[in-house]
C-alpha cells in the first residue's frame, strides 16, 4: 500500500522539473530506436532471416569482441567530431547538414597542408594539418552561416549543397592538381607519408581520434551550457525575438557557432587522413557526415550525448560486414537500419509534452 | 441515426427572435472546474452583458451554449424548450449565431462572397446576379450598410464588424452571441455599430449576449448584467440598479489588488527622442512613417490607436527587433541603436506584448529568464565567461518572492506558466533595476486583475522615480488612466497630440479613425 503510494507520487507530483524533463528525453530516443529496430526486424523477416539470430549478429559484430569494439570505436570518432557540426548550430535553432562537406573540405585542407610541410617534424606537420582541416570546415560552415544571417538564405538547403561542391572540389583535385600519377585505380593524391601519422592509442588499437572527438564533445557542452556564449546561444535558439531585445550580438553569435560546429567536423576530416587513409581519395566522402546527422539528432543536439550515440551508430555501421558474412545480407542493410532509426526519431519528436509521467502540473 | 439528428432541430429556422437560459452550466477541465454551477437567464429582446476578468469562465460558457464544448453538466433552453447543442451546426439550426473577437472573414474575398459562403449550404454553381439581387434586399431591411463588392482587405474594422454581424443575420440567426465585439474599433465605431444592433433589439428582431470588459458598454446598451469569476456567478441584475463599482467588486472579488503610487515628480528633460522613424512592416508596406516624438524624464507618453496602424513596428524598431529605414532613435542624446551595451548603459527597459513571444525563451527556466539582461557580468559570470549558476538561483528566488511570481520552482520552465506570472516574470528582469528609459508596448494584454493592478503600479512607480515612459497601448483606458501626454497613431503616423488633462475623447477617437 505504502509502495503503490510513493509511485502513484513519483510519477505525478514528486519528480523534480529538472529529472522529469531528463528523463523525457533519454526515453523518447530509447522507444524511437527500440520501435526502429523492431521496423527494421520486420524488414529483414522479408527476406527470410530471424530478427533474433540477426540482432544477436549485430551485437557480436558491435560489441561483442575486442576486434569488434576496435572496429566500432574507429568508426564512432569522425561521428561524434561531425554531429556537433549539426549540434553546435542547433543550438541556436539552425538545422546544418553540411558535416559531410566540412569534412571533406577539412580532409583535403588537412591533406594539402601535409603535403606542403612534408619533411617538417611530425608534429609540427599534424599540427599544421589539424589547425588546416579545422579553418577549412569552419569556414565553410561559417560561409552557410553568413548566407543566412545576412542573405536570409535558409541554411539546410545552402549546407545540403555545400556538401556537392565540397565533393565535387574532392574529386576534381584528386584526379587533377593534386594526384599522385601513382594512383591508377583509384585517383588519390600523395601519401601525407607514414611518420605523420597520428597512430594508435597503446593498449586499445584505436587511433586517437576518438580522444579528439570525445574532448571536443565536452568542450561542446561546456559552451554551450557552462558560458556566456552558449547561454547567449540558447537565449537566441529558443527565442530569436527575446535575443533581440535583451541586444544579444545575434549575427555574431550564428557566425561564431557555424564555425564551431564546421572546424569539429574539419578535424573529424584531418583524423580520417591522418589516422586510416593517409591520403585524401574519394574515400573520404564516406557518409560520415551524413551518419553524424543522425547521431546529433538522435542525441537531441546534446554535445555530451553525441558520445554514446556515435558508438551506438558507429556499432551498427561496424556490424555491417558480419551481416553480409553470416547472413547473405547485403552490406548496405546497416544503411536501411540508420535511416528508419532517422524517421523514428524525427517522428518522435511530436511524442514530447505526450507523456503525463514527464509533466509537471502547471501553476 | 441521421434521422434522429433531424427530428431534433426545429424543421425551420424561428422567424422571431426568442430569450434563452442556461442552467446549472459546469465545464471541468481534469480538476479544474472553467464553469461551475452557472445559470444565467437572456430575456427575449434584450441585450444581456456577460461581464467577467480574463479567465472568470466567459469564453467557456458561451462555447459551451454554442455546443463547441460538451457541458459537464447542465441544461440549454432555447425560447421554451430544452435543447440538446452537440455541436455549433446545431446551435445555428436553433437560430444562435456567434460574432468572434476576431475577424472570421476571408480577407482577399469581396464582402457579397463572403456573405453567400457563410451558408451551411452552397449551390455546386453560384448565380452570382440572384445572390447578389438577394442580398440587396435583404440590405434594404437592414439599419446599416456595407460595400458588398469591396474586398474585405479594403475595408475599415468598423465595417468588417458590421459585416460580421450582417452574416449572422443574413443566416436568419436570431440570437446572436458577441465576443467582445467592440475590441478592435474606436470609440464611434463602437457606439455606432453597438447603436445599430440596440434598435433591432428595441424592435424586437433580436436578443443579444455580449461578452464585454467596457463598463462604458454596459451602461449604454445593456440591459441586464451577469458577473463571472473564477467560474462561478458573482452577481446579476438589471444594469440600471447598478454602479459600475458594485459591478467592478463583483468582477474583482476580494482580491487585494495593488495600489498604483500618486502621481509625483516634474517633467525633466527629453530623455527618448525619436527622429523622424521610419520602418517597414514584413511586406515591405511602410508601417511607421516619419515619426518623431521626445518623451523627457518623469513622464508618460500613450501612443494610443486602433491595433495594426504602426504601433507594433514602432515599438519592434525600439526593441532592436526590427530595423528602421531611416531616421534616429537617441537617448540622453547619444545615438541608440538597440545594441546590448547601450541597453545597459542608458537603462533601457521593455515590457513587450506577449511576454512569451517577444521577451522570453519558453523552454528555458524562470531562473534563467530572470537573468537573461544581466547574465554576461558578475556575479553571474565569472572571469567573464562562466556561468555562476548558483547566483542564477540566489536572484531567482529573491525576483520570485519580491514580485510575487507564482511558480513552482525556480527551475520550472517559464512556458508553463500562467499569462499574468510570465509578465510578472519580465516585469521582474525589466523593472527591478534603475530604469531610465521604459519601452510598455500593451503590458496589460490578457491578464487579470490582480497582474494588471500591480504592472500599472510598477509603470507608474517607474516613472515617479524619473524614468521616461512610452506606452503603447490598444486600451484606451490604460492611456487614459497612466499617461500625462497622449498621441493619437494612425496609419504610421501621429495624428494628434495633447496634455492628458485636456484630452478629449471625442477627438481622439476621430484620429483614431483617421478623420
Amino acid at each position: 500500500m505504502t509502495f503503490a503510494v510513493t509511485s502513484k507520487a513519483i510519477g505525478g507530483r514528486l519528480i523534480g522539473d529538472r529529472f522529469a524533463s531528463t528523463a523525457e528525453v533519454v526515453v523518447i530516443p530509447v522507444i524511437a530506436v527500440i520501435a526502429a529496430l523492431i521496423a527494421f526486424g520486420g524488414f529483414v523477416g522479408l527476406f527470410g532471416v530471424n530478427p533474433v539470430e540477426l540482432y544477436t549478429d549485430m551485437y557480436m559484430g558491435a560489441f561483442g569482441t575486442f576486434f569488434s569494439w576496435q572496429n566500432t570505436l574507429t568508426r564512432a570518432a569522425p561521428l561524434i567530431l561531425t554531429a556537433l557540426c549539426t549540434a553546435l548550430p542547433a543550438q541556436l535553432g539552425m538545422v546544418v547538414i553540411g558535416g559531410e562537406g566540412a569534412l571533406v573540405m577539412g580532409g583535403l585542407c588537412a591533406t594539402a597542408a601535409g603535403l606542403a610541410l612534408l619533411g617538417a617534424p611530425p608534429v609540427v606537420v599534424q599540427l599544421a594539418m589539424a589547425v588546416a582541416g579545422m579553418a577549412a570546415g569552419g569556414f565553410w560552415i561559417a560561409f552557410a552561416g553568413a548566407l543566412r544571417h545576412y542573405r536570409g538564405v535558409n541554411e539546410t538547403i545552402s549546407t545540403l549543397l555545400l556538401n556537392y561542391i565540397a565533393i565535387a572540389i574532392l574529386n576534381h583535385l584528386v584526379e587533377g592538381a593534386m594526384r599522385d600519377p601513382a594512383s591508377l585505380n583509384k585517383p588519390s593524391t600523395h601519401s601525407i607519408g607514414d611518420q605523420n601519422m597520428i597512430g594508435l592509442i597503446p593498449g586499445l588499437g584505436v587511433h586517437w581520434g576518438i580522444l579528439f572527438g570525445v574532448v571536443a564533445a565536452l568542450i561542446a557542452y561546456i559552451l554551450v551550457f557552462h558560458t556566456v556564449f552558449g547561454f547567449s546561444a540558447r537565449i537566441a535558439g529558443g527565442n530569436l525575438r527575446a535575443a533581440r531585445v535583451v541586444g544579444l550580438p545575434v549575427g555574431k553569435l550564428i557566425l561564431t557557432m557555424c564555425f564551431l560546429g564546421g572546424c569539429s567536423a574539419g578535424l573529424a576530416g584531418m583524423v580520417e587522413i591522418a589516422a586510416v587513409q593517409e591520403r585524401a581519395n574519394a574515400n573520404l566522402a564516406a557518409g560520415y557526415g551524413y551518419t553524424g546527422i543522425l547521431v546529433a539528432f538522435l542525441a537531441r543536439q546534446n554535445p555530451l550525448a553525441c558520445i554514446p550515440v556515435a558508438i551506438l551508430l558507429g556499432g551498427i555501421g561496424a556490424s555491417g560486414g558480419l551481416l553480409q558474412r553470416r547472413l547473405d545480407l547485403p552490406d548496405a542493410s546497416v544503411l536501411v537500419l540508420q535511416g528508419i532509426i532517422f524517421i523514428a526519431v524525427l517522428a518522435s519528436d511530436t511524442l514530447y509534452g505526450r507523456f503525463k509521467i514527464f509533466q509537471s502540473k502547471a501553476v | 441515426m441521421v434521422e434522429v439528428t433531424q427530428l431534433a432541430r426545429p424543421p425551420v429556422a424561428p422567424d422571431k427572435t426568442f430569450g434563452l437560459e442556461a442552467i446549472s452550466m459546469t465545464k471541468r477541465f481534469g480538476d479544474f472546474a472553467a464553469l461551475d454551477d452557472v445559470s444565467i437567464r437572456v430575456a427575449p429582446g434584450t441585450i444581456h452583458a456577460l461581464l467577467g476578468e480574463n479567465g472568470a469562465g466567459k469564453s467557456t460558457l458561451v462555447k459551451c451554449i454554442m455546443g463547441y464544448y460538451a457541458p459537464t453538466g447542465g441544461q440549454v433552453i432555447v425560447g421554451t424548450a430544452e435543447r440538446t447543442i452537440d455541436n455549433p451546426r446545431d446551435a445555428h439550426a436553433l437560430g444562435l449565431g456567434m460574432v468572434y473577437q476576431h475577424f472570421t472573414l476571408v480577407p482577399a474575398m469581396t464582402v457579397t462572397e463572403n456573405l453567400v459562403l457563410a451558408r451551411d449550404t452552397l449551390p455546386p454553381v453560384f448565380d452570382w446576379a440572384k445572390e447578389r439581387a438577394a442580398l440587396n434586399e435583404f440590405l434594404d431591411r437592414m439599419p446599416f450598410r456595407v460595400p458588398l463588392d469591396a474586398k474585405v482587405s479594403a475595408i475599415s474594422a468598423g465595417e468588417r464588424q458590421k459585416c460580421e454581424i450582417l452574416k449572422q443575420l443574413y443566416l436568419q440567426r436570431k440570437f446572436l452571441i458577441l465576443d467582445e465585439p467592440t475590441s478592435v474599433l474606436t470609440p464611434q465605431e463602437a457606439d455606432e455599430v453597438l447603436g445599430m444592433l440596440r434598435g433591432m433589439v428595441v424592435a424586437g428582431e433580436l436578443t443579444i449576449l455580449m461578452i464585454t470588459h467596457k463598463f462604458r458598454e454596459v451602461l449604454a446598451f445593456a440591459d441586464e448584467v451577469s458577473i463571472l469569476r473564477r467560474g462561478r456567478l458573482a452577481g446579476k441584475g438589471r444594469v440600471k440598479e447598478l454602479t459600475p463599482d458594485a459591478m467592478a467588486r463583483a468582477m474583482i472579488g476580494a482580491e487585494e489588488l495593488a495600489q498604483a503610487p500618486a502621481r509625483a515628480g516634474a517633467f525633466g528633460a527629453a530623455r527618448l527622442d525619436i527622429q523622424g522613424l521610419t520602418a517597414l512592416d514584413d511586406a515591405g508596406q511602410v508601417a511607421v512613417n516619419n515619426v518623431t516624438l521626445a518623451v523627457r524624464a518623469g513622464e508618460i507618453v500613450g501612443i494610443a490607436g486602433v491595433s495594426g496602424n504602426g504601433q507594433r513596428q514602432l515599438v519592434e524598431v525600439l526593441a532592436g527587433q526590427r530595423d528602421s529605414e531611416a531616421g534616429a532613435v537617441a537617448i540622453a542624446g547619444q545615438a541608440y541603436r538597440a545594441r546590448r551595451e547601450e541597453m545597459r548603459l542608458r537603462k533601457f527597459s521593455l515590457l513587450p506584448e506577449e511576454p512569451l513571444r517577444n521577451a522570453c525563451v519558453a523552454r528555458m527556466s524562470v531562473a534563467e529568464n530572470l537573468v537573461f539582461r544581466k547574465f554576461d557580468e558578475a556575479p553571474f559570470a565569472g572571469a567573464g565567461f562562466w556561468l555562476n549558476r548558483g547566483q542564477f538561483r540566489d536572484e531567482a528566488t529573491r525576483k520570485i518572492a519580491r514580485y510575487g511570481i507564482k511558480t513552482r520552482s525556480a527551475d520550472t520552465k517559464i512556458g508553463e506558466l500562467s499569462g499574468g506570472n510570465v509578465q510578472r516574470a519580465v516585469l521582474a528582469r525589466e523593472l527591478s533595476e534603475g530604469v531610465e528609459v521604459l519601452i510598455a508596448a500593451d503590458p496589460c494584454f490578457g491578464l487579470d486583475f490582480a497582474a494588471v493592478a500591480q504592472i500599472r503600479a510598477e509603470i507608474m512607480d517607474a516613472r515617479n522615480k524619473g524614468a521616461a515612459v512610452l506606452l503603447v497601448s490598444s486600451d484606451l483606458d490604460e492611456i487614459l488612466e497612466l499617461a500625462d501626454r497622449i498621441v493619437v497613431m494612425f496609419h504610421g503616423a501621429l495624428v494628434y497630440e495633447a496634455p492628458a488633462a485636456q484630452a478629449d475623447l471625442t477627438a481622439i477617437g476621430r484620429h483614431m479613425a483617421g478623420h
